[in-house]
């Protein structure tokens, strides 16, 4: 594989950041701008699933479960934050007697929030991937062990409707930290932020495959047992990689729902984790703005397609994915690469030795 | 080294990007405390747009996902009563122009189409929604916005909003006619079954607090999730508790687990009926002979007999996709388009303060398939008939029972004196 270009991909991360902060702002209505914070939350969550997937080959299914993480911290603390003294609403429609779950009661902290959003997904990764690659579960059984996750978290808030409002979710908040979220001004503020995060979570993405750690990341995902010949261990490489795309999946979670301005277990569930899977592989995994701008298109089309033809646009979407996955496994982002080797190719004899090395470097 | 200062320049670019969070919390809008009542700078200016010879309405229905089998009907009435009032000169002498949205059964998807609707195409009122779970997303969004809903479809009550227009029933005029005739058949064991949701959930509340003040004890109580269609354990459960009646709050594809289940454990509606407060005729048909013989609480049926119900069952049958049967939830999506035909007309403008001030009035009235029907404009319900239904080998409902007059509408159960006071308060507190 050609070697990345950092300074060009660091201007590329220049160029977006002006375009999220500065551009978006003034040109997109209020609704869209709306949305496009949206799809910053889910390309939040995807540039932590390049990291694991794409450079680190843990095909991490279930990043619904630190998306809830996140988004339901962020979502009991905005409850509270509406409800005042009072229990919430919702609470006191199914059992009009019962005081607030002890577990609620320190959300009602700013500073306790804000840890739970940070610390909550670093440590249960942590464990759960301690658990899973120290004993050298990974492939399809580290898949599926993550989708299941994912189905079962969402199983349970979908029951315990009382504790965490079940099916319907959490929802009408009033304020975000003190700021009122009706006002125009601070859900463009509450945008920014979104966007702002977006993009240092690109900037550390783009230092960790800079640095050494990036090269052992990749270098275990192609070769695993070479990289333990060499005195690492893998598992210890895999779980940084694991843990941090956890964090990047609660902050985008938190984000969401002042943004959105509800949170179900819908939106954590396994059809949920897979679609951020699907913008990952359409934006192309590997690459450092593929995952991002992956989910984001997947999030335009939903709202966009999806209004036009709301019966086709899954078809479209399902269609679109086959056909990336066919013909450009790299993703869209490989595609001016690719458009470049042809016209290459055309002037000149087939280069075969490079082609054959990208390829393996696709293989994971 | 040039590592070092790749270094100290990403460091430089992370600081820029805290710099920015801090202008933009520093540079923004109103904070809790502040005065924002009365719309001030908050509320967005409306921009419809009602110059021309059309007004813009909303439709938001799923028409994908698990409930659309049900709202693509609500979709579909609405698009009749548009037809129709086009027909007869539309409102203010402006032909409805709608635009169709889907709610894909994901209640994110329902807040971010109502703001659409609100913000980009500038609608002037929005109808649909089916679940409780989509009105509590939309309503938070077109109470910010000043927009007007207008959701058709019976409710657990305990609600009122300046933004929406309830045009099916809460439950007193659904919940609380079907017990009132469990208790004039004599029943003291009931067994609660019901999807674990909002609706259900609420409506077992105040079910077990007028079952108390009735004297009927409550045998059980089980909730299957939604989108879950097995209830064999549960059942079983009926079949151990004996209940002289099953009171069944279960909605969706569910309740045709729940039928098959109770049929296969002998369960007969000879001995142990069952009463549904969703099972329509819509529904029916998808049980079968299963279902037969068993009770359902509506303020509509197709088998209604007055002459406004005729016309609009042949209207129904008539019209492109219908699926051939009337029920209560289209019913109400009928009325609530005519009732803001109505209200526009009595306001002499499509303002939403305006349409609200001609509501409290109280002078707005719909002569509707289940009759003449009144709006509340304290409220925003309306008045509506308690008819309870048993279903026949047609798979149509026999009227059995009907309440004396049209009941007033009641969401917080103010005139009920078994609903602890208590509980009202908190709950009016906690709706802000």
């Amino acid at each position: 594989m050609t070697k990345p270009k950092p300074w060009l991909s660091l201007s590329g991360i220049g160029v977006f950041a002006v375009l999220l902060l500065a551009v978006a702002p003034l040109v997109l209505t209020d609704h869209w701008l709306n949305n496009l914070g949206k799809y910053c939350c889910w390309a939040i969550a995807a540039v932590g699933i390049g990291l694991a997937w794409g450079r680190g080959g843990m095909l991490v299914m279930g990043q619904g479960v630190f998306f809830a993480l996140g988004a339901y911290s962020m979502a009991m603390h905005l409850t509270l934050e509406t409800a005042g003294d009072r229990v919430p609403g919702f609470m006191v429609l199914y059992d009009p007697l019962a005081p607030l779950p002890a577990f609620w009661e320190p959300f009602r902290s700013t500073a306790f929030t804000l840890l739970a959003i940070v610390l909550l997904p670093v440590v249960l990764a942590g464990v759960l991937g301690y658990a899973l690659f120290k004993r050298g579960v990974k492939g399809a059984y580290f898949a599926i062990l993550s989708q299941a996750l994912a189905v079962a978290l969402a199983t349970l808030i979908s029951s315990t409707i009382r504790e965490t409002g079940g099916d319907t979710g959490l929802s009408d908040f009033k304020y975000f930290f003190g700021f009122v979220l009706n006002d125009p001004a601070n859900k463009v503020m509450v945008y920014l932020i979104a966007a702002a995060l977006l993009v240092m979570c690109l900037l550390a993405v783009w230092q960790l495959y800079r640095s050494r750690f990036g090269e052992l990341l990749v270098a275990t995902r192609d070769a695993e047992e070479r990289v333990r010949f060499l005195g690492y261990d893998p598992a210890n490489v895999k779980l940084v990689a694991f843990v941090f795309s956890a964090l990047m999946a609660s902050i985008g979670g938190a984000m969401f729902v002042p943004i959105v301005g509800i949170i179900t277990p819908a939106e954590i569930g396994a059809a949920a984790s897979i679609l951020m899977i699907a913008g990952v592989a359409f934006g192309g995994r590997a690459s450092l703005f593929g995952p991002a701008l992956g989910a984001m298109a997947v999030g335009w089309g939903q709202s966009s397609l999806g209004s036009t033809w709301p019966e086709s646009w899954t078809y479209i979407l399902g269609l679109l994915f086959i056909v990336v996955i066919l013909f450009l496994p790299n993703g869209l982002s490989s595609l001016p690469a690719r458009f470049a080797r042809t016209r290459r190719s055309a002037a000149q004899q087939p280069a075969p030795a490079i082609a054959t090395a990208e390829l393996e470097g696709v293989r994971s | 080294m040039s590592t070092t200062s790749k270094r100290r320049r990403a460091l430089v670019a992370t600081g820029a990007i805290a710099t920015t969070i801090t202008l933009a919390l520093a540079g923004c809008g109103a904070r809790a405390g502040d005065d924002t009542s009365g719309g001030g700078p908050t509320a967005a200016a409306s921009c419809v747009d009602t110059s021309g010879s059309t007004v813009k309405l909303g439709f938001l229905n799923s028409l994908t996902g698990g409930m659309a089998i049900s709202e693509k009907t609500v979709s579909n009435v609405l698009h009749m009563a548009a037809d129709e009032i086009n027909a007869g000169g539309g409102i203010l002498g402006k032909k409805i122009e709608y635009v169709q949205e889907d709610g894909a059964t994901d209640w994110p998807t329902f807040a971010e189409k109502t703001e659409k609707l609100l913000t980009q195409d500038c609608v002037a009122a929005i109808f649909g929604g089916w679940t409780s779970s989509s009105r509590k997303a939309v309503k938070p969004v077109v109470e910010k916005l000043n927009g007007l809903f207008f959701y058709p479809v019976q409710y657990e009550g305990l609600e009122s909003s300046p933004n929406i227009y309830y045009t099916g029933a809460t439950t007193n005029q659904q919940i609380i006619p079907a017990m009132d005739f469990l208790a004039s058949k004599g029943v003291k064991k009931l067994f609660l079954a019901g999807s674990d949701y909002v609706f259900p959930r609420t409506a077992n509340a105040i079910i077990k607090l007028y079952a108390a003040k009735l004297g009927i004890q409550i045998v059980g109580e089980e909730y299957v999730p939604l989108d879950k269609d097995d209830w064999t354990s549960q059942v079983a459960k009926i079949v151990a508790a004996k209940p002289d009646f099953v009171f069944n709050t279960i909605n969706g594809s569910s309740n045709v687990g729940f039928i098959k289940a109770y049929y296969d454990a002998g369960l007969t509606p000879a001995k142990t009926p069952i009463i549904s407060v969703s099972i329509a005729e819509e529904e029916a048909p998808a049980m079968g002979h299963e279902v037969t013989g068993n009770y359902a609480s509506w303020n509509y049926f197709q088998s209604l007999k007055t002459p406004t119900n005729s016309k609009f069952i042949q209207s129904w049958k008539a019209y492109p996709n219908s699926s051939g049967v009337t029920s209560d939830p289209m019913e109400a999506a009928y009325i609530s388009l005519y009732l803001y035909k109505s209200l526009v007309e009595a306001a002499g403008s499509f303002d939403v303060d305006a349409v609200n001030a001609a509501a409290k009035k109280n002078t707005i009235t719909f002569d509707a398939p289940e009759g003449k029907v009144t709006l509340d404009g304290k409220n925003h319900h309306i008045s509506k008939p308690g008819h309870i239904g048993r279903i026949n080998a047609d798979n149509q409902f026999d009227i059995v029972w009907a309440s004396d007059a049209f009941i007033k509408p009641d969401p917080y159960l103010e005139g009920y004196d078994w609903f602890p006071a208590d509980i009202r308060k908190q709950l009016v507190g906690a709706a802000g």
